[in-house]
Formats: C-alpha cells, structure tokens, sequence
C-alpha cells in the first residue's frame, strides 16, 4: 500500500530510510522508524479503526498520544496479544499485528452499529433502568449480554510469556515530563547538583518544541531541547528516562513511573524485560506534564477523520503526515491557527471556522495575510460520511451564540478542531492537590499541595513560553537547593513566540436547523450532550453522581478530554459556575497499565518463597507427595508401588503405632528465649505454671491472645537456669515471635529477657512408636534411654559421629516417642542414619497425612481446632489453665459468654456404619428430619482414618459437648449433599489414658 | 505506600513495618481487680480519630523493634516517630 498522506518535507523524526511492514485488520501495510501506528495508519489513508463502546459507531483518531480516547486496538496473537492498546502509544515495529476491537464481523460493516439506530433506547441510565427485573434475569441473561455488546478488546487466556521487572529509585527531585518548563527545571536542578530523573512518556524528549515554532536564545525550541538533553545526559546525577509515564502518585512521594523497555525493539534479547516498573521516591515532585487540548461538542463530531488541531499539527511536523487533503480547521482560540500554517506550508489550503467575532492574534494575521479567508462568527453544525467524513454544515452563528442563522455544506476529509487547553492535573489531584479553577483559562490548576508536589509550565495553566521556560528555572532551583548548598542558579534565556488572544468560552454548538444528532463528549465512553441533560433532569446533580449516572469522564482515558467539556456542559445547564459545580477525583493511573508489569517478576515459583528442610532432597529421592505449609514444603506421605493417599497414610500411621515411624519434623517454629526473668516471661506467655520447671525438663504449653482464645501451643524446654528453648506450631511461629516482641519491648520492658527465631538453626526429626526407644538406645548407646534415664518430658545432649544431637522425648502421635535435633546442617545426615540403622526395626517414614491421623486418633488439638474461636476449655485444655497465677488474656476466660455451662466442647464421632468418612467442616445437627432453619450444634473440626480401630473418626466441637458423649446425632455437609449418623465419643480415642507416652 | 523512619534504622519503606495499633493503650498490671467493662475497653474498644494518632508500628523485616509513630490519619502525614522509652518531640 502506498503512504499517499506523507508530506513532503522531511523536518520530522521518521527515518524514510527505513521502512517498517505491519498488519492491521488482515491488511500488510508499511511505515516507517519513528512511526506509531496511529501515524503509519493515517499515512497510509486508513482513518477507521474501531468501533465505539455504547453504540458501536465507527470510529477514528482524535488524538496523537495518551489523550487518544478512540483508537484501542487488540495487538498481536495467541499468548502475546493484548486488548485495548491506544493506537498512538504504539510505536511500530517489523511486523506488529493490530486489529479493531468492538465489532463484528468487521470494522467496515458492524452489527452492533444497530445500537446507533436505536440511540434513543440507550440513554444514559439505560442499564440501570432496563435490566432491574426480573431479578433472576440479570446472572443469566442480562449481564453476559451486556458484556458481550458494551465492549473493549478480549483479554488473552494464556499466560503472558513475556518479562517485567520492578525497579526501586531514589532521587532528590523528579520531573514528570520534558517540555520547555520540564526541561528547564531539570537542568536548573541537575546543575545545582541535585539528584535528577527526567520522565518523558514519548520515544523524544521536547515535548511541545517538538512542534512549535518559537526561539530560545538563539536556537529554534527544537534545537534547544536537543541541547538541553545532551547537558543533561553528560551529568552523572541525571538520570533520563523516555517511554516511561509516571501513572501513580501516592502517599509519602512514592511515584511510580511504566517504561516501555522493548515493545519497541524488533528482536528484543530474551533477558530483556518487555516492561519495567519503577517505584520512585522523591524527594520533590515536579509536575510539567503540559496540557491537553479540547474537543468542541458538534452534530457527528466523532467521525473517522475529526480529530484535534493540535494532534493533526503534529502529525505533519513530527510524522510527517497528513491527517487530510481537504481540511477544515474548528476553532474557538488562536492555538489552532498554528495546525492551519502547517497545512499552508504543505501547499494545503484549510478552511477555517472560528467561533468568535474576530482576533488579531499573530497567527491569525500571518494566515490572513496569505490569503485565507476565515469564517468568523461561525461553528460546524453537523457532518456527513459513514466511515469516514465527507461534508461538513458550516453555520453561521446569532448573536447570542445559541443558534445558528443559516447553514451551508462543505466538502472536506478531515476536520481540526480546539476547544483551548486543559492543564494535565492528574498527578497533582492524585498527590491529594486541592485544585483551583483558573477563570482566564476556564480550567482547573493546582493550588493547595498536600505533598511535596509542584506543578509547573501548562501544566499549572502557564501557557506562554516565557512564563513555562521562568517557572521551570525558577522551581528547579529552588526545590534542589533543599538537597544541596552549591547555591547555583540558571537563569532562564530569553525566548521568542506568537502572542496569542484570548479563546471564546464555547464548548458546545447548537444544534443544526430541525435535526438532533448526537454532540459528543466523551468519546470513549459514547457520552453526548443529550446524555448529561438528561441526567441533570433526572436529578443527578454531583457531579460525581452526574460521572457516574453517564459515565463520562470513567474508563481507560480517565476524562482525559472530556472532563472540562463535560463540566462546562453542566455548569451552563445550572446556571452555576464551574468551581461551584466542581471536579470529579482523578486516581491512578494516569493511563492503563498492563498487569503483567504490576505483577513484575513475582510469578509461578517466585510468587513465594519457597522453604524447603535440609532433608528435603531424601524425601524427594524416596517418592514423597508434598504439601504447602505456609512457605514450606512438606511430605504429605510417601506413596510405594501403584498405593493411593489413603492406603500410603494408613499403612505409615499403623508404622508408627506397631514398630517406628520417623517424620521430618523442622518445620516446627523455634524460639531461643534467653535472660534472668525468662520464666517469670513464660509464667505470663503460657496459661500453665513455668517456675518451677526444672532444668533438663521439657513442659506443654498453651498460650491465648488477650481476649482469650488459645493462639498457639507448643512445648518448651529449660535447657539452663536462665536458658530456654520453645517451639511453636509451624502456621504460628512468625506470629508468635512478634508477639513475644510485643510484650516484652512495650508491655513489659522491665523483663530482662531475649528471644531470638532458631527455627531456621535445628533441624527437628520425631523418632515415634513402640521401637524407638530400642532404635535410639542403639544410635546413641552412650545415653540411658531407658523411662527412669529419659523420662517423658525429659531431654538430653548427646552427639552421634561427633554431630551434637538434643534428644527431647516428647510425643505428638501419642506413642512412645522421641525428637531428635541437630543442626540444620547436619538434618540430612541424621536422617539417613537414622533410616540405615531404623531397617532392623522396620523404621518407615510418615507424612503429613499419618501425622495428623495419629494425633487425631488421640484427641490432640492442632490448627483446625486452634482457629482462633477457640478458649482453653472448648478444646479440652482445662488443666491447663492455672488458677494461682494471672497471664495473658486470663481476665477474659472469666466472662460470662465463656463460663455458660453449654458451652462448645470437643468430642469425638465415629459413624454408625463405621464406614463412612466424615467430611471435615460438617455441620452437627440433633435432628436430621426438621425444616431448615435446623440448629446447628458445631462443626467437624478434623477427621481421620483410625489405623487403630480401622473405622472412620473424627473430632467435632458442639455446644454442650461433654453431655452429649454416647448420644446419637447427624453430621450433615450441605455442599456434598449428605447426611451420616454420627456416636458421640470421647475426643481422646486411642489410649485415654496416656500410658504409651509415659512407657 | 508510607516512609517510616524506624528509630533504630532510618528511612524504611512501609513494606518493611507491621502495624500495632494505638500506642496509648495501657495493659492493666497483672492480678489487677478489673471490671469486665474495663477490660473490654481493653481488649476491644479503641477511638478512630481523624487526625493526629499515635500509634505502634513493628520493623519486621527489619530490626523487629516496636516503636511509636505519630501519624496523620487522613493524610498520611508522620510528624515523628520514636522509641518505646521516648516521647514524641512534635
């Protein structure tokens, strides 16, 4: 295809060169280095490039950088592609694929365009007003029509196979855009030897030099900018980011700044990030992110081919192309006049339309004085063309400026309109800014800061160049003088524009002569003027409500051109004035930003760290199924041979009760508590007594939160006088730790106690069942292993081929057991030896799943009991609760809701058939045949195969559980829909009496 | 996201700290005769000001040190933070 739009001159920053091929709609088309697609598209004629959101009308480009509502495209395929892209934020490379979003079959000929037909069923509140009824409509039929009809482009199913990194920066002052006012303050700062980032969204710095014709000193804008930057890029305490937009401003001057790091590149390295997100804290914010310019609502104002003044001018100058052959140039200020010489100069004569009564700008002398003739007093009624527009109805307007007298028809293929400027605020209102509105430019301006936040140039409503190029100076030293004392300013160089006269307050046109086409506002969101006058005779008057009830100003492009329009709108309806009517809040972020690039590096496998004992090699030589514990993993069983889950966890639990099972035991939190008041902290940590624990001895311990609940258990050791060792439950350890913290640094500093995590130091191996004792009598024969020698609850120091081993003999299966320390190092080998001489005793390993089986057997609670709505006596820890002493949250076990005689308590359950497992989280009812709403008595807290009975059991806590012990009753699980007779038995249901740990 | 100066540390990102709550509250001495309505003010009841709060912040992935910080609650402002044996200069 031929780039039949492309001016001649050659003064812009494509390389022609270099021709670049891309496909759009199935169509191979080409441009060139330093295109975006929007440029290569318009070059290449091709105007219609979606459709819009409500009423599926085509649509083209306003735009030429991030205030493009219009233009989304769906990019690339398969894993790669990606919805709602705006057209001219893309920059084209060797061959990028792009195609419309928002119709079908095809952008030329959509059927959802009948929404347009039938515009007056769609008024604002549509949704709302239409699809309230009947109410079981809206999951089923109403909603997924809706999203299929309102649409934007279609998020990929696959996952994104491209990279993003995160990024943290530090520096003294960051200035957020590089026009003339940006690029002053960052050399004023720099030079005075502040810490600079210079963030520019586009592949150029210069900002508007890039486009307009002035003088600073005694270069062109454009040759000083490109000046401006090389002094930058030489200073070591500059850094220049292009491609990068600074979306997010947040509390404390945290910034945070996407860099398009690759999407331009055509083979981009594999270690290359496609993005990258920098979080940025900034001393000083600089906020030059210059103005955007306005549309104006007229009849049709959204055909292919309308677009802004401003963006049609910088298509020429910078792309070299030409938005149209037959221009008509929309005004109500002097700025647009600049995009009419532009056309001059590429032998282009524009008609020009110009709401007011005249102006003696100097623009607009120089066009006159070339012969144009500009209609003033006169506004663009409606438009003609289907896909692309053809015609215009040209009207002259009457003296109040609400009608028009009469009407004539222009051909033409493009028109250029200006509604004046609107300073870019976005990041001052997101900084907490209470903006001001500025009567000279019918705007809003930053005004009172909340951060360390300073807007400068357009961007706070300083539109000539002398005042942006002074402000920025003046700012940028100042600010960068509260990180430096060099005391070095720059003074700004005198500089040379057109003198401008003032626009007209005209925003929307009348309509034409015995018609109502729509006027739009917000492109994006297909809102017109019709829409916000309904809505303020509905009653909506917040304007906030007005955004909302309409949706103008919502959505992708945050209102980037219809906001003001949009206020303006209302506030002429109210008869109010626009401060009065007020703005809505603008939140991050400044433009969309992909989620892959917020994610960063944290998928799959760095999502989390993963923790892994220094055993885990051996578990996973010997076949073991892992589970997530927190961060760890952990061998949940170890299947042998074609074995399920079940048949593995039965066969490692009956191990343990018939010979010796060993379990990998490390992920035991660990605590090293160490000082003079140490047991006097523990009398008050845990509800039991801890004086009197004698050195050598371990003790089981429960500790509550304040307002009672049991927040965690463990045993603890006294390993010396003053020394003592905890473990905590692996869920708990972190919290349990920073509580400690808590209360010896602000409740009780007076304790002279440390506590220190170790979980991390030993390397825990349980050594269980009836044959451990004659196991660990053989690896360790220097110890008495015998029950007078290491009693239950005792602990010793021993060593093992010169290794220091702790040898505690403790026991959560309930069997006779042992735990065997080491340091980590030295886990794995332990391990192993252990396994080696365990053969002769028919040692086996036990998972998770045998773990649990066994303590559930014996009634032992652990997380699902412990779930934080739990007191020591629902869960059978009653002579644990010392009566001498005071500890934490003991005040609360005495109220009344937790001394009711019916309190929950826990049981144990087997059910009637002996068969059937009983799903944990079970609801426990007293009658199976009663109407819903039944009571519910409690829950099934945990539930097991028992290896020792072989029939199914479980432990429930049930209101008023100790008297329902050998009752029937029903455990029912509503969500796998059954039902199972349940006996009521003690919790404690293999050795009640506890004589095998004491054995 | 805030900047926390931790007394022990310096400047830090919030991400660093875990939040404690109003550092005003007193526990009652241990074995102190205490009415259930106290000690539910204890336990659960706390004011929400807007404005001036100071409050316990923890340097977990830090020097796990608690330590008091005096903070805006609508904007975020941070007039000082200190040690748990110190008082506010601001």
């Amino acid at each position: 295809m031929s780039n039949s739009f492309r001016t001649t001159n050659s003064t812009g920053l494509i390389n022609k060169d270099k021709k670049i091929n891309f496909t759009f709609n199935g169509t191979i088309y080409h441009g060139y280095e330093g295109d975006t697609l929007a440029s290569a598209l318009i070059a290449n004629g091709v105007h219609l490039v979606g459709r819009s959101f409500k009423y599926h009308r085509p649509r083209g480009f306003l735009g030429v950088g991030v205030e493009e509502p219009n233009a989304m495209v769906q990019l690339h395929d398969g894993n790669k592609s990606e919805p709602n892209i705006i057209a001219t934020e893309v920059e084209l490379v060797e061959g990028l694929k792009a195609k419309s979003q928002n119709c079908w079959p095809s952008v030329q000929f959509d059927i959802g365009e009948i929404n347009n037909v039938l515009n007056r069923f769609f008024p604002a509140g549509f949704y709302y007003k239409t699809f309230m009824w009947p109410k079981s409509f809206w999951m089923k039929i109403y909603e997924p029509f809706i999203r299929k009809a309102a649409g934007m482009g279609k998020a990929p199913l696959l996952p994104d196979p491209d990279r993003y990194e995160h990024n943290y920066e530090h520096c003294d002052v960051l200035v957020v855009g590089s026009g003339p006012s940006g690029l002053a303050s960052a050399l004023a700062a720099a030079k005075n030897g502040a810490r600079v980032i210079l963030a520019e969204d586009k592949p150029n710095f210069g900002g508007s030099l890039l486009t307009d014709e002035v003088t600073i000193g005694n270069m062109s804008g454009k040759e000083w900018a490109s000046d401006t930057i090389s002094q930058l890029k030489s200073m070591p305490n500059v850094i220049l980011k292009k491609r990068s937009q600074v979306f997010g401003y947040y509390d404390h001057n945290m910034t945070v700044m996407i860099e398009r790091v690759s999407d331009h590149i055509e083979n981009p390295s594999k270690y290359t990030p496609r993005q990258r997100l920098h979080y940025i804290r900034a001393g000083e914010v600089i906020v030059s992110t210059g103005s955007i310019e306005r549309p104006i609502s007229f009849g049709n104002n959204d055909r292919p081919g309308i677009v802004l003044a401003s963006a049609a001018k910088e298509y020429m100058k910078v792309y070299e192309t030409l938005v149209g052959k037959k221009p008509i140039i929309f005004t109500n200020n002097d700025t647009a006049y600049s995009t009419a010489l532009e056309f001059i100069k590429n032998d282009i004569e524009p008609i020009i339309v110009d709401t007011r009564d005249s102006s003696n700008g100097e623009l607009v002398k120089e066009v006159q004085q070339k012969g144009i003739s500009i209609k003033f007093n006169s506004g663009i009624a409606d438009t003609k063309g289907h896909l692309k527009i053809n015609s215009a109805i040209i009207g002259k307007l009457d003296s109040s400026k609400e009608s028009f007298i009469s009407e004539e028809t222009v051909e033409c293929d493009c028109i250029c309109m200006s509604g004046g400027w609107t300073p870019t605020v976005h990041l001052s209102s997101q900084a907490g800014n209470k903006l001001k509105f500025n009567d000279d430019i019918d705007a809003f301006v930053p005004d009172k800061k909340r951060q360390k936040e300073t807007a400068i140039g357009a961007a706070n409503g300083s539109f000539t160049l002398n005042q942006s190029l002074a402000e920025g100076f003046q700012v940028g030293f100042d600010l960068s003088n509260k990180f430096t004392d060099q005391n070095n300013p720059t003074n700004s160089p005198n500089s040379n524009e057109p003198s401008y006269e003032k626009h007209e307050k005209l925003w929307c046109m009348p309509l034409p002569s015995g018609k109502k086409p729509k006027r739009f506002i917000d492109f994006q969101n297909d809102v017109a003027v019709s829409d916000v006058e309904l809505a303020i005779r509905e009653g909506f008057r917040s304007i906030e409500h007005v955004k909302r009830y309409t949706t103008l100003g919502m959505a992708g492009d945050q209102g980037k051109t219809s906001n003001l329009n949009g206020l303006q709108y209302v506030s002429k309806i109210e008869k109010k004035i626009v401060p009065e009517v007020g703005h809505t809040t603008f939140r991050p972020p400044y433009t969309p930003v992909t989620i892959g690039a917020i994610v960063g590096r944290e998928v799959g496998n760095h999502y989390l760290p993963t923790r892994k004992s220094p055993i885990h090699t051996w578990h996973e030589e010997n076949n073991a199924v892992f589970v997530a514990a927190g961060l760890w993993q952990r061998p949940r069983y170890y299947p042998r041979g074609s074995e399920d889950m079940n048949s593995a966890v039965n066969r490692e639990a009956a191990n343990v009760r018939k010979n010796v099972g060993i379990c990998d035991v490390t992920t035991l939190g660990k605590i090293d508590i160490k000082g003079p008041d140490a047991p006097e902290f523990l009398n008050r940590v845990y509800t039991n007594a801890w004086l009197k624990l004698p050195v050598g001895k371990a003790r089981y311990g429960v500790m509550l939160r304040e307002d009672g609940m049991v927040f965690d258990d463990g045993t603890t050791s006294r390993l010396s006088e003053n020394h003592f060792h905890m473990t905590t439950t692996t869920a708990q350890a972190a919290n349990v730790l920073s509580h400690l913290e808590y209360y010896l640094q602000v409740v009780w500093p007076d304790l002279d106690v440390n506590v220190l995590s170790t979980t991390e130091q030993w390397s825990g191996i349980a050594v269980a069942g009836p044959k451990s004792r004659d196991l660990l009598s053989k690896l360790f024969p220097d110890v008495d292993m015998s029950n007078e020698g290491l009693p239950f609850m005792g602990l010793v120091d021993s060593s093992i081929d010169g290794i220091k081993a702790r040898i505690y003999r403790i026991s959560f299966s309930g069997e006779l057991a042992y735990e065997v320390n080491v340091e980590s190092n030295y886990g794995l080998y332990i391990w192993k030896k252990i396994m080696e001489e365990g053969q002769s005793f028919d040692i086996q390993p036990y998972g998770t799943e045998a773990l649990s089986t066994l303590r559930i057997e014996m009634g032992h609670v652990a997380g699902a009991e412990l779930d934080g709505r739990t007191i020591p006596f629902d869960v059978g820890l009653n002579s644990m609760v010392s009566q001498k002493k005071d500890f934490i949250g003991k005040r609360s076990l005495s109220k009344d809701a937790f001394t009711e005689s019916d309190r929950q308590t826990i049981v144990g359950l087997v059910p009637l058939d002996k068969k059937t497992k009983i799903p944990e989280g079970s609801h426990i009812i007293e009658d199976n045949s009663a109407v819903a709403p039944i009571p519910k008595l409690g829950h099934v807290s945990s539930s097991c195969w028992s290896v020792e009975y072989n029939n199914p059991f479980s432990i429930a806590i049930i209101k008023d559980g100790k008297n329902k012990i050998g009752k029937n009753l029903y455990a029912v699980s509503p969500l796998k829909d059954i039902s199972i007779p349940v006996e009521v038995v003690s919790s404690h249901y293999v050795d009640p009496e506890g004589t095998r740990v004491r054995s | 996201m805030l900047e926390i100066k931790c007394p022990y540390c310096g400047k830090r990102s919030q991400n660093e700290f875990s939040y404690g709550g109003d550092a005003t509250i007193k526990r009652p001495q241990l074995g102190e005769e205490i009415s259930t309505e106290d000690w539910d003010n204890f336990v659960y009841y706390r004011d929400n000001p807007r404005g001036k709060h100071s409050e316990l912040w923890h340097h977990v992935s830090g020097c796990r040190q608690w330590f008091k910080v005096s903070r805006d609650t609508a904007t975020h402002e941070i007039f000082d933070t200190c040690k748990m044996n110190e008082d506010f200069n601001v």
